[in-house]
């Protein structure tokens, strides 16, 4: 069957809360009966199933993740959303100081599975929600980071990060959800995928080539991945042949999977939708010189949002986001040059 | 308060192992504050001198598989909790035989086969986290108790609102107990703080809201037991204020300064050790004798772990690089 991500996490949630009882789901919204389904229509419907396991909260960020922690800690598997990305920021000591310290800190004698799911990206509307948050938790030891661009990504993605006993942060991309109705986004991307009959999971760490190439590595997770792909198709007018990789999964990075890629291209581009410095783009980058310098045809290049908070009018929002046009012409030139 | 049918009540067994852990207690904090100050234990302390009524009165009340949180100031309650002496003073020397295997030091003990999650040294961090642990125990439908200690200090955070709140509105088996010492670091509370009891504000969450005298193990453990057991019978979460003072710095070499001394005596007369065994001495639960061979048992309990921390091995450097994730390396 075909499904969008909406859909998709929403079955991959309902299938792991009939499969575990441990299994719940906490956040604003998520189960009232005629409600929203969360932001984005992700547990839609789920209470009908599970009322005692979808409990929905007060608007309270720090309230949840501390929840979260504590019922993990007990051996629960708590899923903690937030309607946007942003809101965490609401909740970093108990994410940062709490979710992703304490098992070190019990010199590994507990355990804390939290699934932090965040919709993020750049969706028109100003700067509070918006951002991007993985450059924030890239830098937290403690915590898993994955991103799936795909509905059969975000299935598997989310199936294993609930089987896992280690914190996971979920990044859903809003123009990706596919989500209808009220909670539907305007300029959304088709990211559905045919979801097979049998269970399956996606392992963490796993990144995957989404489109093979001799000339350059293009690197980007959830849209900016999809806009890397279109930018591979303007680029095949200029015979230049893109090898367009989506790492899923951010911590622990697929390092291999791109080295070997660079190996064969000689040149690497990163495009990520959040501000350049400090960004995701920096520390694959990094990973990259420290590893295989010796391979590189060009230097490293970055494609990010510029360093400033995502801004409101729409003129201004295109400019922000890394366009397929903007990446097409950087790789156009990189490759002219190098 | 009528000591004599209530220790009858209590027994003799519960009410001697309450004036032990006092001095267990005490006499932890005494010697390591000494051995902090000779320079020979490495990193911070917070001391409870002066509060152990707080802890031992509460933890005398839960059950062994009963879950508490800590905070920075983490001695008394793990010891209270039950925690063996000797990883709690090997933590302290940041030993590989501490609870937390040298990974957590003073403000993080805990040991969750004991029912103490690491202590949470972030003020008011500890109080949604407990919401989580009772939350756990309501679904798995345990009858089991999470109980938070934290100070007058973290009343005013916003984990406390949040944490208090969804407490009430899942009705979840929880007891928040707030230790108000009076002073938040070097901060009075009157200077942050309106209201008279922190336990007022139990009624703006629909909870209910206790107040019992910190320095009276007594009062503490008969006020602690009645919340206990409202949360494990399904009554919903307290706030239990109890009134206490510590008679140390807020940490370290902290002189303690910002309080006056009349403040101070009138405490130090309140101090809850003697205090407690004046009525056990007046009761006839303990006579001197008793009393001396106790504290005796004490001192060599004590030296016996410092002794135990000492020689305990050092954690290898690299086991920084274990412990993190479950079933993956760190990425080095």
């Amino acid at each position: 069957m075909r499904l969008s991500i909406a859909e998709a996490l929403r079955k991959a949630i309902h299938d792991e809360m009939q499969r575990d009882e441990r299994v719940f789901c906490i956040g604003e919204d998520i189960g009232i009966p005629a409600g929203y389904g969360g932001a984005f229509t992700v547990t839609l419907g789920l209470e009908k199933d599970f009322r005692e396991r979808i409990i929905d909260t007060p608007i309270s960020e720090i309230g949840i993740f501390g929840t979260a922690c504590g019922a993990a800690i007990m051996g629960m598997r708590p899923i903690a959303d937030v309607q946007y990305g942003d809101f965490i920021f609401c909740a970093m000591d108990q994410v940062v100081n709490q979710i992703a310290k304490l098992r070190y800190m019990s010199g590994g004698k507990i355990k804390v599975p939290v699934v932090i799911r965040a919709p993020v990206g750049v969706t028109g509307r100003g700067a509070q929600h918006a951002q991007c948050i993985e450059p924030y938790f890239i830098s937290c030891p403690g915590i898993k980071i994955v991103a799936p661009a795909t509905a059969y990504d975000a299935m598997g993605l989310l199936k294993s990060a609930v089987r896992d006993d280690d914190p996971v942060l979920m990044l859903e991309h809003k123009l990706l959800y596919g989500s209808k109705g009220i909670r539907a986004e305007s300029g959304g991307i088709d990211a559905s995928s045919e979801i097979p009959d049998e269970n399956y999971i996606v392992p963490i760490g796993k990144g995957i080539i989404r489109r093979e190439g001799k000339d350059v590595t293009v690197i980007g997770i959830l849209l900016m991945m999809h806009y890397n792909l279109q930018a591979a198709k303007i680029l095949e007018n200029d015979g230049i042949q893109c090898e367009v990789i989506d790492p899923r999964t951010l911590y622990p990075l697929d390092l291999p999977l791109i080295l070997n890629s660079i190996r064969k291209t000689g040149r690497v581009v990163i495009v990520e939708e959040s501000p350049k410095q400090g960004g995701i783009g920096a520390e694959i980058g990094v990973q990259v010189a420290e590893n295989i310098s010796d391979y590189l045809l060009a230097p490293i290049t970055r494609i990010a949002a510029p360093n400033t908070p995502a801004p409101f009018s729409p003129t201004l929002e295109k400019f922000y986001i890394p366009q397929p046009e903007k990446i097409a012409d950087t790789i156009r030139t990189l490759i002219k040059k190098y | 308060m009528d000591y004599k049918s209530i220790i009858e009540k209590l027994g003799g067994s519960i009410t001697v192992d309450m004036y032990q852990k006092m001095l267990e207690i005490r006499e932890f904090e005494e010697k390591i504050r000494f051995l902090f100050l000779e320079g020979k234990m490495p990193g911070t302390i917070h001391q409870y001198i002066g509060m152990e009524a707080c802890a031992v009165g509460v933890c005398s009340a839960l059950k062994e598989d009963d879950v508490i949180a800590s905070t920075h100031r983490s001695h008394g309650h793990a010891i209270a909790k039950g925690l063996l002496m000797n990883s709690i003073m090997a933590e302290l020397y940041g030993k590989a035989t501490g609870c937390c295997k040298g990974k957590g030091g003073s403000m993080h003990i805990g040991d969750i086969e004991k029912g103490m999650i690491p202590s949470i040294a972030i003020v008011g961090g500890n109080i949604p986290i407990i919401v989580g642990v009772a939350l756990a125990f309501k679904l798995k439908k345990e009858k089991r108790v999470a109980v938070s200690f934290f100070g007058d200090g973290a009343s005013n955070t916003g984990a406390f609102h949040e944490g208090l709140n969804m407490a009430a509105v899942y009705n979840v088996p929880a007891v928040f107990v707030c230790e108000n010492n009076l002073y938040a670091a070097s901060t009075n509370i009157k200077r942050v703080l309106k209201i008279e009891n922190i336990a007022d504000r139990a009624k703006a969450y629909g909870m209910r809201g206790d107040i019992g005298d910190g320095m009276n193990v007594i009062s503490v453990f008969i006020k602690a037991k009645k919340a206990i057991e409202l949360a494990r019978n399904g009554k919903g979460p307290t706030l239990l204020e109890l009134k206490t003072f510590r008679f140390c710095g807020h940490s370290r070499r902290d002189p303690s300064n910002y309080i006056p001394k009349e403040e101070k005596e009138y405490w130090k007369k309140k101090d809850p050790i003697p205090f407690y065994e004046k009525i056990l001495l007046k009761e006839n639960i303990i006579n001197d004798k008793r009393a001396e061979e106790i504290k005796r048992k004490v001192e060599e309990k004590v030296n016996d772990a410092i002794e135990f921390g000492q020689q305990s091995p050092e954690p290898k450097p690299e086991d920084t690089l274990s412990g993190l994730y479950v079933n993956m390396e760190v990425q080095v």
